[in-house]
């Protein structure tokens, strides 16, 4: 039970190997032709690679009840042709690991709001279960939603629309953008680079003229949003962030706060990456969490009440203390 | 990776596919080069033969050609309308949304399954590499270490076991599930299913799962109950929704913006009591006890005027908080 799918990665076994090969012959018969370099990409092998399978192919052979090899293939001149291959030519069929891989990312992203080509995902998505048959039928028990949210002055137009415009037509926009950890409001004006789905949120990265760096927001912290009349201009040195490395990444300059949670508190640690998480047994918790603004500490500190409480550095544990008894000093209990 | 085992691999499967009868193993020891010369050794490789083709999806097919005749060998073939992939053609626009979900996981422990999907579709002639028009880039994570296993339990209808850890709860439990599906929402997967120790259906999220999933039952006992739609049961937390409420709130004038976003009849306060300006305004929520901690997160920023319920719930929130850091009301700032 425990997953395959993870360790087995990047490592070619002969099963990997063999599916290449019964992928590889209907993939040149389907095609006629097709050049050794092309064909080697497409696999993600290099061409030797490639030659040696060609090889392996034209090998097949079975002796009974008559000798004969059913595969006849040629790549004279860096060109493979296939001039008979019977039983292999065509490609074998979905499992339903692979089926559900791409059905489920084809009805998730037919979650996302104001998409133009919501009409070819539904014919593809249709295609696909038919051609995948049984396969496709677990499907249906996986299911990842999208929140892509976003505010516009326009009812009728959902951000991700405003903002792919915006990218295909290379034009700078104006963003009205909240920032909770310090419960502000921000004017900024933002060269777009791309629109991203990640950890079910759509964010827009793109140059930030203010923070003269590369952002990414939030959709639903978009408070407001217009296309400026001015082309984008992202500079050379703007690298897109590597998302898949996390969207939090602390530095080692910010601020450690540490923490104390209750049983009731725990999901502080499932929703914010901690340093370190340590259980103090009967379902207590002490994490470590690092911040470049410890206005953020302080309002999870609030909102935790008797889930939890800061235990350092002290300095941020009294401010809570000070934030808390200047708000009960406000409903007249001083 | 044994370049021999591959290619007897791939006469076996040219040989079974060409097969229109029943072959027995000798039969295939014969037609196919490769099987070593001893019964018993034949007879282990000949067994991890086919358990490789099924795991690569091959779909192999025992029986016998002489029906009800008794005493007959068992054989193995592999009919070609289970192995082949139906006819598929996608449009350039369609080829261009499938090369943009093939993406999708990036990472993710689904990332190979996606791949191989696409290998097949290429095979079959489509063309997966024009550029998206999309416009947006999705990406699915499964940070998780129980995903792996409750996909394949799903995917398998096996039941599961696993220590976990719920919120509220002083320790672990070992839980034991019928799972119907796995949900992610918010970049966090939840499995769904029919929980065995309580008798009903229930929601977990995978990052409380601790330590190992073990299966627990035969695959293929998991049997998901017509109209289950295990999304709504993952989002559904069950409790009655109370009715939406207004409330009446000061908010700081140039603060509380998080408040302000969703706030009606922002007008500046006429009290002129406090320090500072002050404007009233109307919000809307549900269940006291849930809204009384977001208000609190913004401190001095927001005070509850009305209703009575929601400003002694946010009273007793401050209150804890103090009383959690060692202090209580009155150490600190004065009443103005």
């Amino acid at each position: 039970m425990s997953g395959k799918a993870g360790t087995r990665a990047g490592a070619t076994t002969s099963t990997d190997r063999l599916g290449r090969l019964l992928a590889l012959v209907p993939y040149v018969v389907n095609r006629d032709s097709v050049l050794l370099g092309e064909a080697a990409a497409a696999f993600g092998v290099t061409e030797k690679q490639l030659i040696d399978d060609l090889n392996l192919l034209w090998c097949v052979e079975l002796r009974a009840p008559d000798p004969y090899c059913p595969i006849d293939l040629s790549y004279e001149g860096g060109e493979i042709t296939v001039a008979e291959a019977e039983s292999i030519a065509r490609p074998l069929r979905l499992k339903v690991d692979e089926a559900s891989a791409l059905l489920v990312a084809l009805r998730m992203l037919a979650g996302i709001p104001d998409l133009d080509d919501r009409d070819a995902l539904s014919r593809v998505i249709a295609k696909l279960e038919s051609a995948a048959g049984e396969a496709a039928a677990v499907s249906s028990q996986v299911a990842v939603e999208v929140d892509a949210y976003g505010g516009t002055a326009d009812p009728a137009r959902t951000a991700v629309g405003v903002l792919r415009d915006a990218i295909a037509a290379g034009r700078r926009v104006h963003l009205t953008y909240y920032v909770p950890a310090r419960d502000e409001n921000t004017e900024r004006d933002v060269d777009p680079m791309r629109l991203l789905v990640v950890e079910g949120n759509t964010y827009l990265e793109g140059w930030c003229r203010r923070a003269e760096a590369v952002r990414l927001f939030k959709l639903d912290r978009i408070a407001d949003l217009s296309v400026l009349d001015v082309p984008a201009q992202v500079p050379d040195e703007a690298e897109p962030i590597d998302v898949d490395a996390g969207l939090f990444r602390p530095s080692p300059q910010d601020e450690a706060v540490t923490l104390e949670l209750t049983p009731r508190g725990r999901w502080v640690a499932d929703y914010y990456p901690c340093e370190s998480v340590q259980e103090l047994g009967e379902g207590r918790l002490r994490v470590v969490l690092r911040t470049p603004d410890a206005r953020w500490v302080r309002g999870l500190a609030l909102r935790l009440g008797d889930q939890g409480r800061v235990v350092a550095p002290a300095g941020v544990a009294a401010a809570v203390r000070e934030e808390a008894a200047r708000a009960l000093a406000r409903y007249g209990m001083g | 990776m044994s370049r021999r085992k591959t290619e007897r691999l791939l006469n076996l499967v040219v040989c079974l596919l060409a097969t229109r009868r029943y072959l027995t193993a000798e039969q295939i020891r014969r037609a196919v080069p490769g099987y070593p010369d001893s019964d018993e050794a034949f007879k282990r490789m000949f067994e991890r033969d086919k358990e490789e083709l099924r795991e690569l999806g091959v779909p192999l097919e025992v029986g016998s050609d002489q029906q009800g005749g008794g005493g007959e060998e068992i054989g193995y073939r592999i009919p070609p309308q289970a192995y082949e992939l139906p006819d598929i053609h996608l449009t350039p626009d369609e080829a261009a949304v499938l090369g943009l979900a093939a993406r999708v996981w990036q990472r993710a422990s689904m990332a190979e399954a996606a791949s191989g999907a696409l290998l097949k579709l290429r095979a079959a002639g489509v063309e997966t590499d024009a550029a998206p028009a999309v416009g947006i880039e999705p990406r699915v994570n499964t940070h998780e270490p129980a995903f792996a296993a409750l996909w394949e339990a799903v995917r398998d209808g096996r039941p599961v076991a696993f220590d976990y850890q719920g919120i509220g709860r002083t320790s672990v439990a070992r839980r034991h599930l019928e799972p119907w599906g796995v949900v992610s929402r918010r970049g966090r997967w939840y499995v769904v299913g029919f929980d065995r120790d309580r008798d009903e259906q229930r929601v977990f999220r995978l990052s409380r799962v601790v330590g190992e999933v073990a299966a627990d039952g035969p695959a293929g006992s998991v049997t998901v109950p017509d109209g289950v739609d295990v999304r709504r049961i993952a989002f559904d937390w069950g409790d009655p929704v109370s009715e939406p409420r207004p409330a009446a709130v000061r908010l700081r004038r140039g603060a509380a913006q998080g408040p302000r976003r969703w706030a009606r009849d922002v007008r500046p306060a006429e009290d002129a009591a406090w320090d500072g300006e002050w404007d009233e305004a109307v919000l809307t929520f549900r269940d006291a006890d849930r809204f009384a901690p977001y208000l609190a997160r913004f401190a001095d920023d927001v005070v509850v005027l009305d209703p009575p319920d929601l400003r002694e719930a946010v009273i007793q929130h401050l209150k804890s908080v103090l009383a959690g850091t060692g202090g209580h009301p009155g150490e600190a700032g004065e009443a103005r």
